[in-house]
């Protein structure tokens, strides 16, 4: 090969460049090759089905109570663990994991998906609330 | 399993004790309930369930206060409705028009002053021929089967309009804004809207599921709104609906509207 010694540091050059934003992220710090680390739930024993599904696929599980409260006017979530549970995004799902900016977004973040939920849904200041109701 | 007269006689008093310090207890509820709310929470396994929901309102008991808007805050607080303080933007679950604005050709020049100047509440009919679900295009209002209410799903709204216009009663409001910022004390229990999205009344579908009466109704202070079953004869609307001669808003033109109003 001609110019091999040229050709060659043209090529790692041209990898490092590529790469530019995986390796400066790695050095800086900004990101690890671990996972984010998620706040624990406030309370509760167990959350409404195993944690390794909830983890991939709780927009599943948020995506059938949706249909099935606001479309079939259904409100109660019977768990394989024989808890029941209001299917319900900010009552239920926030009541136990209160702190939203260290587990919902810290993982949000990390796999970059911007779920609109909260465009709505709205996130309690205080764990746990009661329904307001109004004086006569 | 046999009792002794001794256990019936320690059962008996613990009973007519604990009844006594109830009917105490109920008391003092009562006496607080007239200054300070008293949460109701509700229960799901204790449902409030229909074939036909409807409501009655009485505008004699209606008219007794004038001014009174205590059904409209009670509605719109309970489910986060933004106020723009903009009329064109003004987003109504229940409001109040004047009687010749409510019922447009059903007044004439001699009904006396008192009827002329009610201000009627007014909020979403709840069809039993809806004209706004025939134009949706996404489906995100359907009237239900079960019980009739004309239902919403802020999910699904992809915010034409069509609705908007297709209603006769203009009981649909657009939100031109985010409304967020205009709501001013949030209910955290129930969602805001977005920008883009249609909202109107829901007979309070999310209270009933928990065996409460809609706001508006559980508000009134003159017990002017009566919400039931229009299928059950033995039901309180339908013994209004019996005793009273009873017009609905724009009934020619077949919507069928289900909110009932004695003059």
């Amino acid at each position: 090969m001609y110019d091999s010694g040229k050709v060659i540091i043209g090529v790692l050059v041209f990898l490092a460049l590529l790469l530019f934003p995986v390796w400066y992220n790695l050095a800086s710090g900004e990101a690890t090759t671990q996972g984010p680390e998620l706040a624990k739930p406030v309370k509760g024993e167990a959350c409404v089905l195993e944690t390794a599904y909830m983890r991939s696929n709780h927009m599943d599980l948020l995506d059938d109570w949706r249909e099935r409260v606001v479309r079939n006017g259904e409100r109660i979530f019977a768990a394989p663990d024989g808890q029941h549970f209001e299917m319900s995004l900010t009552n239920t799902c926030l009541d136990c994991h209160a702190d939203k900016e260290k587990f919902c977004d810290e993982c949000h973040t990390f796999m970059a998906v911007d779920p609109y939920c909260w465009d709505c849904h709205i996130v309690p200041e205080t764990p746990t609330r009661q329904e307001v109701t109004y004086v006569n | 399993m046999s009792i002794d007269r001794r256990k019936f006689m320690k059962v008996s008093g613990l009973t007519a004790l604990a009844l006594a310090g109830g009917k105490g207890i109920n008391v003092l509820a009562q006496e607080d309930s007239t200054s300070v709310a008293a949460p109701k929470t509700g229960s799901f396994e204790t449902p409030l369930t229909a074939k036909r929901w409807a409501m009655v309102c009485d505008l004699s008991k209606c008219r007794e206060k004038e001014g009174c808007d205590v059904c409209i805050k009670a509605c719109h607080e309970r489910h986060n409705v933004p106020d723009f303080g903009n009329p064109k933007d003004e987003i109504k679950w229940i409001w109040k028009e004047h009687f010749e604005h409510a019922f447009h050709g059903q007044e004439h020049e001699y009904i006396t002053d008192e009827i002329r100047h009610t201000n009627v509440p007014l909020l979403c009919n709840h069809c039993d021929n809806p004209p706004c679900t025939r134009v949706c295009p996404t489906e995100a209002t359907w009237k239900r089967e079960s019980d009739g209410i004309v239902m919403m799903d802020w999910h699904r709204c992809i915010g034409c309009r069509y609705c908007v216009v297709a209603c006769p009663y203009g009981s649909r409001s657009f939100n031109w804004r985010d409304p967020r910022p205009h709501i001013e004390k949030i209910d955290e229990s129930f969602p805001t809207r977005t920008r883009g999205v249609v909202e109107k009344c829901t007979f309070c579908e999310e209270r009933l599921a928990k065996g409460l009466l809609p706001a508006c109704v559980e508000a009134c202070p003159a017990k002017a709104l009566a919400f039931g079953d229009l299928e059950d004869p033995e039901s309180e609307v339908r013994a209004l609906l019996r005793e009273h001669f009873t017009i609905r808003r724009r009934p020619e033109l077949g919507t069928a509207p289900e909110i009932f109003y004695i003059v």
